[in-house]
């Protein structure tokens, strides 16, 4: 059972009407992995999280999360899941500890309640109606009422927007504590930096398909990207993307030497995250 | 079964504690019957015929208004808000969130009949209902009719800020229509053929037999009892088919 992933999809596709925002998407999400999907608004990254998480129905695919159907909603799925959608409200005048206590009442084996308002840094403001708190301290009561029934896998739908810097931090080692507990974490972000940060593996979505997946380091280095040679020929820049940069640099001199020129301003870079996230996102 | 009802229970008491804790909320659902009672008592100035109208007929708008505008609004800001949506996504099951949502509702309504009970008693010296099997039954029918009904028309509300308008677009002309204020007899026969075809109508008159005038029970009113009840499974059956657990994007 242990080995078995916690998310498996294969060939996932979502249509609306006309639309089709998902289009034969598949990955799988290991135990206690942070799996990250990057990518610009309208991707196709919400509707895929909430085929998974039970709120729609797939076109067709196969998904299976935690060993269950999530399009059936069964109970015993709900229980060892925490949702944390992209934008969800909550009473306004429900005090922060009191709706903590509440929802800790809908699992059977929650985690103590203080200790979650602790966790996500609400511990101040335990007695604050829920209306009174700022953007990023909802954010936070949201990943509170995702983490009370103890779930072993848990979606963050652009858990950091809105966040200014700090607050991003702080949200960002509450998360890398939920990898140290042995929990799952399917996180969905436009923030490449959040990705970089807090992924063991990303995948890059665009036009409801995944263009590129892997861990940040090998997606910045290999995963198709391509070395950039670039230089300076009468005022002109020139660049050259290639797969083979030795071979590419040789003809490229030789050809210099030979005609008796200076390859002026020659540089040889290797793509970060950011330039694939960049490249491949890229309109048009 | 036992669970679901120690849950239901529990989600109630939630609802409840938090509809105590907005004042406007109470102040609306328990004071205005009131000041409407004590307004129309003064106006007509303790005549009995016309209070005989009067009370039933708030009681009737305080069924509609507990229920049916209630839950249309509260239905409408909660699945704005993505409150239904997150509950949606715990192990509660969607039942008992939402009977415990409807309970918050019928509880207002029968705090608001009693209300009005006390208040013919003690302000306007009226008795004690004199049938209370017909008084218990159209409250329940009536709760039952206006809350599916509440919950259907929050289905037709596009968004929260249009709520007020979209409900008072249908309540204000209803209790006009249906004898809420006034006898009906003084009303054009078209307007009460409409009233008549509508649910309130009937249900103050099942209040009248059973809040102030003894007409003869249950019996005499199989009419306005069906009425109500076809309403209610037209409502039950747009509630449930159209529900939906998030707003409507784009």
């Amino acid at each position: 059972m242990m080995s078995e992933p916690a998310i498996e999809v294969r060939d996932l596709r979502k249509s609306y009407g006309e639309l089709e925002a998902v289009r034969g998407i598949d990955f799988s999400v290991q135990r206690g992995e942070i799996y990250g999907m990057l990518g610009p608004n309208g991707a196709g990254k919400t509707s895929t999280v909430e085929i998974l998480e039970g709120y729609r129905q797939r076109s067709s695919g196969t998904v299976s999360v935690l060993g269950h159907d999530p399009q059936t909603r069964p109970l015993a799925l709900r229980q060892r899941v925490g949702i944390v959608l992209q934008s969800s409200g909550i009473y306004n005048q429900v005090r922060v500890r009191e709706v903590v206590k509440h929802f800790a009442g809908f699992y059977p084996h929650p985690r103590d309640v203080d200790e979650v308002v602790e966790l996500v840094g609400l511990t101040d403001k335990r007695d604050e109606r829920a209306r009174r708190l700022s953007g990023g301290q909802r954010r936070r009561l949201d990943l509170a009422l995702a983490l009370i029934g103890d779930p072993e896998l848990i979606f963050l739908d652009e858990p950091t927007t809105g966040f200014d810097p700090a607050a991003r931090r702080t949200a960002w080692q509450t998360i890398r504590s939920l990898k140290d507990l042995g929990k799952t974490v399917l996180l969905t972000t436009h923030y490449l930096d959040e990705a970089q940060e807090l992924a063991d593996r990303v995948a890059i979505v665009k036009g409801g398909q995944i263009l590129a997946e892997g861990s940040p380091a090998q997606l910045g280095v290999g995963g198709g990207s391509r070395y950039r040679v670039a230089y300076v020929r009468d005022g002109e820049p020139v660049i050259h993307q290639t797969d083979d940069p030795t071979s590419l640099l040789h003809e490229l001199t030789a050809a210099a030497l030979a005609r008796g020129e200076q390859l002026e301003g020659l540089s040889v870079t290797r793509p970060s995250l950011e330039e694939v996230y960049l490249e491949l996102t890229a309109d048009g | 079964m036992a669970d679901s009802l120690a849950l239901l229970w529990r989600q109630y008491r939630f609802e409840r504690h938090l509809f105590w804790r907005n004042p406007s909320a109470a102040f609306f659902n328990f004071l205005l019957p009131l000041i409407f009672l004590a307004l129309f008592g003064a106006i007509v100035s303790g005549k009995r015929h016309e209070l005989d109208v009067i009370v039933p007929g708030i009681a009737g708008m305080s069924v509609m208004a507990t229920t049916f505008t209630a839950l249309a609004y509260n239905l409408t800001f909660l699945r704005e808000q993505g409150v239904l949506k997150r509950m949606r996504g715990t192990p509660l099951p969607s039942g008992i969130y939402l009977g415990g949502l409807a309970l918050n509702a019928v509880t207002n309504a029968a705090i608001q009949i009693a209300i009005v009970v006390l208040a013919g008693r003690i302000f306007f010296g009226l008795g004690w209902p004199p049938d209370g099997l017909e008084l218990v039954v159209f409250v329940a029918l009536g709760v039952l009719c206006f809350a599916t009904l509440g919950v259907a028309l929050s289905h037709a509300i596009p968004n929260f800020e249009s709520a007020p308008a979209v409900v008072n677009a249908v309540f204000v002309p209803v209790i006009l229509i249906s004898g809420v204020f006034f006898d009906v007899k003084h009303v054009p026969s078209f307007l009460r053929d409409i009233a008549q075809a509508l649910p309130l109508d009937h249900l103050i008159t099942g209040l009248s037999g059973g809040l102030v005038a003894h007409h003869g029970g249950l019996s005499s009113h199989l009419t306005g009892l069906w009425v109500l009840a076809i309403w209610t499974v037209v409502g039950a059956s747009v509630a449930v088919r159209g529900f939906s657990w998030e707003a409507h994007r784009g």
